[in-house]
């Protein structure tokens, strides 16, 4: 799902991890946004994925690639390797997502995640209209979409808040614009900076 | 060199003999020794493109090609090293060697021993992995290769290929580690203990002495290849190729064979102890058994990794049980820790451990492709 967003994803995740760190990427697709990273960063990445076509696409890019399944946790990773643990888009699409999220900043210092925000201007016209939203960033129809979490950036900030997860910094996105009012209205993607409370 | 089928073609053994005298990790000084091994490919003018195929519990240096003498005798890496193939000889210099303590021409069980001018026999020393990647580097030392591009194997062809980038860091670019462990689980040992009994049992074993005898343990070989046969195949494999069918029409009450899966094992069985022999089987078995790089850090595997410098791809398949996808990931997790490039693939495959002998489309794409990514 990266190339959704293309480089403008890679940028604003680029900004935050510093020259020579170890990343890890989530759900990383053919690699692009590691091969950026340690192209631009010398960042020592990692990507996981769990689907055949992309790891041998992480191959043919030159990037590290590990073929595992996100619903079984990250439990072979020691505590607090990374300095980033990155989930560009993918999100949505896992069931453990409390999980998920528990493991991403026990094994990074800092986690960096972005999805789809189903609480957009748009989804909820379509929702008040008695269908489900379909959009650029929410491509699929109910029957055939890879997503299986459908939640907005007030609920994500509420999981948040209640799991002593600290969100260091927030984006949000309309196309390539960045939207800087009401952002759960108006964003259409969310990308967050997430750390452990102290 | 056969370009129509991506063959190699004809090729021929060579033979390496050594006498400055090696000391084997069991104490055993060999003051000579010879390895037998095929190269397909040309070394580069840098040397810097030579690959090292390492053989599993049965395998040889005939990894590709065919015998001019015997053109039935296909390598048994055949579908992955050729012109063209994923390990592309047009781009590597392949080298394929029989390991030391081996039956197919390098010194072994059933070599002279020079003190007696005899074979061996089980007076042959155990050597272990670490003896086979020091005698392997000794043949590098020969050919004039400084470092491998990479070395590659499977099952126990993949722990050499890990024992190479710990003991020789700086002489290897890349390991491939297909369908390997770290080190062999309590059931592992099991049933290679199980082999080697049917072996030490046979009463044509004496003592290991049996070619003295004119005899070899055949019915011992035979049950420890029927054993390996049933632990290299995945239950559902082995229900779709043979399920319950029948070798006649009717059951006949009696103890030859009635099913299929039967008449199999019977025959794979017969044909390896037609070739193979015993005591290199107990010594490849017992290689396997004290295979353990994290044995010296407390179990600590990322720590005995922290010595390799290569970069790493990692290859298991989903249906098998003898070295599980599980055995793979540890070793992933152990390189990730040391911050070594490494990538792994877990191949779906019905066909259990032996699916890294097979061509599958997905499993040679992706070691082609990493192969591509190797400068040479």
């Amino acid at each position: 799902m990266t190339n959704v967003l293309g480089r403008f994803d890679f940028d604003v995740i680029a900004k935050w991890i510093k020259p020579g760190e170890k990343v890890l990427d989530l759900g990383c697709g053919d690699g692009s946004l590691l091969r950026y990273l340690r192209d631009e960063k010398g960042v020592l990445g990692y990507g996981v994925d769990n689907d055949a076509d992309n790891v041998l696409a992480c191959i043919r890019n030159g990037v590290n690639v590990i073929q595992i399944n996100l619903e079984a946790g990250l439990c072979g990773f020691e505590d607090g390797f990374f300095d980033h643990v990155v989930m560009s888009l993918s999100l949505q699409t896992v069931r453990h997502t409390e999980q998920l999220l528990a493991e991403m900043l026990r094994v990074g210092r800092e986690a960096v995640v972005s999805f789809p925000n189903f609480g957009q201007r748009s989804h909820r016209e379509a929702i008040a209209q008695g269908r489900m939203p379909v959009s650029k960033t929410l491509p699929y129809q109910w029957y055939n979409s890879p997503n299986v979490r459908f939640f907005t950036m007030a609920d994500f900030e509420a999981l948040c808040a209640g799991r002593g997860i600290v969100l260091r910094e927030r984006l949000g996105f309309d196309g390539e614009a960045t939207v800087t009012e009401d952002l759960n209205l108006n964003a259409s993607i969310a990308v967050y900076r997430l750390g452990r409370a102290a | 060199m056969d370009e129509a089928n991506n063959s190699v073609g004809e090729v021929a053994p060579q033979r390496a003999h050594f006498d400055t005298p090696i000391t084997l990790a069991g104490g055993v000084v060999l003051p000579a020794f010879d390895l037998v091994y095929e190269t397909y490919g040309e070394l580069n003018a840098a040397r810097s493109n030579a690959v090292l195929v390492c053989h599993a519990l049965s395998g040889n240096h005939h990894v590709a090609g065919r015998h001019a003498d015997n053109p039935n005798n296909i390598g048994w890496w055949d579908n992955l090293v050729g012109p063209g193939k994923p390990l592309d000889t047009r781009k590597f210099f392949v080298v394929g060697v029989n390991n030391l303590g081996g039956c197919y021409g390098s010194t072994g069980p059933v070599s002279a021993n020079p003190a007696t001018g005899k074979p061996w026999g089980a007076d042959f020393p155990v050597v272990i992995v670490e003896d086979w990647v020091a005698t392997q580097a000794r043949l590098a030392d020969r050919l004039g290769i400084e470092a491998w591009a990479a070395v590659v194997g499977g099952s126990l062809g993949g722990m050499q290929a890990v024992q190479w980038t710990l003991e020789y860091p700086e002489r290897i670019r890349h390991a491939l580690v297909i369908a390997a462990a770290p080190k062999l689980t309590a059931q592992n040992i099991a049933f290679n203990e199980v082999a080697r009994q049917a072996i030490l049992t046979d009463p044509d074993f004496h003592g290991g002495h049996y070619h003295e005898h004119g005899v070899v343990p055949a019915r011992g070989l035979r049950l420890a290849r029927m054993l390996g046969h049933i632990t290299y195949l995945s239950d559902d494999q082995m229900a779709e190729k043979f399920g319950r069918k029948l070798r006649q029409r009717a059951l006949n009450f009696g103890y030859d064979v009635d099913f299929e899966i039967e008449s199999y094992l019977r025959y794979q069985g017969d044909k390896f102890a037609g070739y193979f022999d015993a005591n290199t089987y107990l010594i490849t078995t017992k290689a396997l058994d004290y295979f353990d790089p994290a044995r010296d850090y407390d179990g600590n595997l990322a720590a005995a990794l922290a010595r390799a410098r290569a970069g790493f791809l990692v290859v298991s398949f989903s249906t098998d049980w003898r070295f599980a996808p599980e055995r793979s990931r540890e070793i992933v997790y152990g390189l990730v820790h040391n911050g070594l490039p490494v990538s792994y693939a877990e191949i779906e495959s019905m066909a259990g451990h032996d699916s890294f002998l097979l061509d599958d489309p997905h499993y040679h794409a992706v070691l082609r492709a990493y192969f591509e990514g190797i400068k040479t």
